[in-house]
């Protein structure tokens, strides 16, 4: 496999790193040790793996390392960084949102990345903004409300 | 002690920062220097010969350290117990195979092993490892499996491994009191747990020679089977178990924890072993597919006069917990009704299918959906309200079940939950469109939680008080999300008067924490729980002594809170508890203890006729449903969803709730959506794209509603909830569906297309009537 030297920022942190041809974002970033991006199914299908990537939320396990070079990643380690981020941590751990636990990195950046295009609170769009992240545990509703309560905070 | 300070709080979880800031490590986020990485070569076909194996040309690839087939495994045939350590007899024991030797079982069972330097070269060994296969005709129909004369999947004249039955009263002078007699089948499909953490592990060799294996497993026990097939003293295996991102009953069992031990014991290096997700629902353990035969008789006034049960379940490729399994459906076959006359048989046989072993409810869902099926069947043919027709039959306090005879001496909370999930449905949604129907479905059930008593289960649990007042905890209990190890370190903080922070959990080691047994069968806030109160009870006792000894006042009127030792009556006297400590150790008194529990011990019962007790107790409980059924495309919309469980004390709230929330929605999925389809063996729905779950768009806001009656024999009366929770949601959704379009499905999953089928035959029905 051919192999590319890339840079990126990860986490506002600027890395050079070598990335394989066929390597997915998501194998790309857990074998430089950002082991809180999951996988959950490597088929784009269960959200686990979601990461920021120039301010978009992307499963990066269909997204090509490559696709990173010159380019800003933020996954859930890096919420601590920010304001909303931060927020929404706090929102879930208060709400009991978590449970196992291993959606949660996918769901906290795919929330904050809605929030921050969709000002306005309304539960039945957030739902729809998170039906991409699968979660066994929670049967959604404190996720739901844990969102939901930023946003209202954020709205003011 | 007056009252709780942090038990039944609704306080964050002790897990939960360090799972949202991405810190906790799952088991396949630990790597080790010089770690290699395994892949499991598995059968093409689900019913064939083996006539050889050639792994030469996978062995000379460059890099690849091992390949391994059965005639590399010590003990390659084990029979095990299944992490049980009670012997209960043959009937539950059953054959562990590593690998496929000369016959195959089922599609995904391991033929190879191989261990690389990448995963990209072990893949490609396995392309290059040579089976030479004879398919053989198989069978994957229970029905016919049990017929003399099948093709028998294993090694045996049956595939018959496990009958069971129970019986009271006189079934045919039942049946003759009846005015009413409802005769049906259910059928309920293979489902899978897809916990969304696939199953993933690594093990080494450590600086003493012993084999290490840090794995996402429920049941950390499982050392001592590891151990017997590497022929390895059982002292010579360690478990870590880890966090896991969810379990469900899937990784109950051993996943791949045998191959990491065999890889690494053979190449002395670390080895990573994780499924991807197709080969996670090919070859890891389903939940049992039951065809239900049902016969209920009742009385004009809805009152049940007899129940005839035959239940033949799918136990797969082998055994497994199978027979655990279908003894839990016949106990549970007549539901948490008062019925005088009741007949149950139930068979557990073998197929060429996925192997069929643990899923949250362990046997109970399935009985639940047919019984609750008919209660609402008799309720519209009798014209008697659904839940005055429970009422009228439902156990309560003192009252026997009415398959085994097992009294209630704790409280039963029905008709109360019943009544109480029934009436916050709430005002009925109105709707104009023709095209969308409106219903309600009401169910209840009950669910055990501990194991089965003549298991004779225990759970350990060692607690320390430091010098500072911080405290520690040891206990075996593995974690898979639902709050197992914060709900031990509630009850010591409570126990102790500390601030849950000051409170640190060490867990799932079996070198260093005491075993507290599986994370299974609604056990663990009942079992570990209990020890963990035990052992934080004995050391409060010893600081209450010393701390009256100091304050010169009568033991009995003291109390510990935010880390005083204080004086209830009057809080101004008090001493605090680091001072205490420092007088207990300078006087020699242990501030530590490990403490077990046990739960009621019984004999094993008589399989053909089940009676007495067999579970220390149950939790009782009842969902309701409102759907809307789009009658063009057969559509299923859960507009309203509530919940009500006696919990006996919810020690977290949030967990309960969880708990409840998320059992309603993995029963969601059983109801309308979720089948692994395996067709003549071949698993048809390998990806989350074929196997549908509830996403977040699917799901109503469910209302959880905590009935406490202090009853349970957990710490502070709690009873169990993780698989209550999810028992009882999938008739209540049918019965909905029927109420609003008159369609009786009988079979699981209640998808749009068996809708839409069921409605063409009505309206046909009608069209040929009125001509």
């Amino acid at each position: 496999m051919e192999e590319y030297k890339i840079e990126l920022t990860v986490n506002d942190e600027k890395i050079n790193a070598i990335a394989r041809a066929e390597e997915s974002l998501l194998k790309f970033l857990r074998r430089y040790d950002f082991t809180e991006v999951k996988c959950g199914c490597e088929k784009g299908e269960c959200g686990t793996c979601t990461v920021i990537l120039n301010k978009k939320a992307v499963k990066s396990c269909i997204v090509l390392a490559l696709q990173a070079n010159h380019k800003e990643v933020w996954t859930v380690k890096g919420m601590e960084k920010l304001e909303l981020g931060r927020k929404l941590q706090e929102s879930f751990v208060n709400h009991g949102a978590i449970q196992c636990g291993f959606c949660t990195p996918g769901m906290i950046l795919t929330a904050k990345d809605y929030m921050e295009k969709n000002p306005i609170p309304d539960r039945e769009e957030i739902k729809k903004a998170i039906s991409g992240n699968l979660c066994r545990c929670t049967g959604y509703k404190k996720i739901v409300d844990a969102i939901y309560d930023v946003a209202v905070e954020h709205q003011k | 002690m007056s009252e709780f300070k942090i038990v039944g709080k609704p306080i964050p979880r002790h897990d939960a920062w360090s799972k949202v800031t991405g810190d906790l490590k799952y088991a396949d986020d630990f790597s080790l220097p010089g770690m290699i990485f395994a892949k499991v070569l598995r059968s093409k076909y689900p019913a064939t010969k083996i006539i050889s194996i050639d792994t030469g040309k996978a062995e000379q690839l460059d890099g690849v350290r091992a390949v391994l087939t059965a005639k590399d495994v010590p003990h390659n045939e084990t029979v095990t117990k299944f992490g049980q350590s009670t012997d209960v007899g043959k009937g539950f024991e059953g054959l562990y195979r590593v690998l496929a030797e000369k016959k195959v079982r089922f599609m995904g069972e391991a033929v190879a092993l191989v261990a690389a330097e990448t995963e990209e070269i072990a893949e490609k060994a396995l392309d290059l490892i040579e089976v030479k296969y004879e398919p053989l005709p198989g069978v994957f129909d229970p029905l016919e499996a049990i017929k003399p004369g099948a093709y028998l999947v294993g090694e045996n004249n049956t595939n018959i491994i496990g009958e069971f039955g129970c019986h009271q009263g006189d079934i045919g002078k039942g049946f003759s009191q009846a005015d009413t007699i409802i005769e049906d089948t259910y059928k309920v499909p293979f489902v899978d747990h897809v916990y969304l953490e696939p199953e993933a592990g690594i093990s080494w060799i450590d600086d003493y020679g012993i084999l290490n294996i840090r794995v996402s497993t429920q049941v950390i026990e499982h050392f001592r089977d590891v151990a017997d097939v590497l022929g390895l003293p059982h002292n010579k295996v360690r478990y870590i178990g880890t966090m896991m991102g969810g379990g469900f009953g899937g990784k109950e069992d051993i996943t791949v924890e045998t191959y990491l031990a065999l890889l690494t014991w053979k190449t002395k290096k670390p080895v990573r072993l994780v499924y991807t997700r197709e080969e996670s629902i090919l070859c890891h353990s389903k939940r049992h597919p039951f065809v239900m035969k049902y016969k209920v008789g009742a009385k004009k006034d809805g009152k049940l006069v007899a129940l005839d049960a035959e239940l033949i379940s799918d136990a797969g490729a082998y055994p497994y917990l199978s027979p655990w399994v279908t003894l839990y459906a016949t106990v549970n076959a007549a539901g948490p009704y008062c019925i005088p006359n009741v007949k149950v048989k139930s068979y557990s046989v073998l197929t060429n299918n996925t192997f069929t072993s643990a899923n949250r409810g362990f046997g109970a869902p399935q009985p639940n959906f047919a019984y609750e099926s008919i209660m609402d069947e008799l309720s519209h043919r009798l014209n008697i309200d659904p839940l005055e027709i429970r009422r009228r039959n439902c156990l309560t306090t003192g009252k026997a079940l009415a398959t085994t005879g097992q009294v209630f001496k704790t409280y039963v909370a029905l008709p109360e939950v019943a009544e109480k999930t029934w009436e916050a449905l709430g005002e009925s949604v109105e709707c104009e469109d023709e095209n969308r129907k409106i219903g309600r479905g009401l169910a209840i059930g009950l669910m055990s939680y501990g194991r089965m008593t003549f298991l004779h289960d225990s759970s350990r649990c060692y607690v320390r008080l430091e010098s500072d007042g911080s405290v520690l905890i040891r206990s075996g209990i593995p974690d898979l999300g639902g709050g197992q190890i914060s709900l031990l370190c509630q009850i010591v903080a409570e126990e102790l008067g500390v601030p849950i922070s000051h409170v640190k959990i060490y867990h799932s080691d079996t070198a260093l924490t005491p075993l507290a047994g599986t994370t299974t069968a609604t056990r663990q806030t009942y079992m570990s729980g209990n020890a963990t109160l035990k052992a934080a009870r004995e050391i409060r006792n010893r600081i209450l002594n010393k701390a009256a000894e100091i304050l010169n006042v009568n033991q009995d009127k003291l109390d510990i809170i935010n880390e005083k030792v204080l004086v209830n009556y009057d809080p101004s006297q008090y001493a605090p508890l680091v001072k205490v400590i420092k007088a207990c150790n300078a006087d020699g008194i242990e501030l530590f203890c490990e403490a077990q529990f046990n739960a009621p011990s019984t004999i094993v019962p008589n399989l053909s006729n089940i009676r007495g007790m067999t579970f220390p107790d149950f939790t009782f409980g009842a969902q309701a449903v409102e759907v809307a059924v789009d009658t063009e495309t057969g559509q299923v919309e859960i507009l309203k969803l509530t919940t009500c469980y006696d919990v006996g004390k919810a020690i977290n709230p949030f967990s309960v709730e969880g708990q409840m929330e998320g059992g309603s929605i993995y029963g969601m999925g059983y109801a309308l959506t979720e089948e692994v389809i395996m067709e003549k063996g071949v698993t048809m729905t390998p990806s989350f794209a074929e196997y549908i779950i509830p996403t977040a768009v699917d799901v109503p806001d469910v209302k959880a509603i905590l009935v406490e009656s202090g009853g349970g024999l957990g710490p502070y009366g709690a009873k169990g909830i993780g698989e209550p929770s999810c028992s009882i949601i999938a008739p209540a959704i049918l019965n909905a569906i029927y109420d609003a379009v008159g369609v009786r499905i009988k079979s699981l999953p209640a998808t749009p297309e068996k809708i839409i089928r069921s409605l063409k035959k009505i309206t046909l029905k009608n069209k040929i009537y009125t001509r």
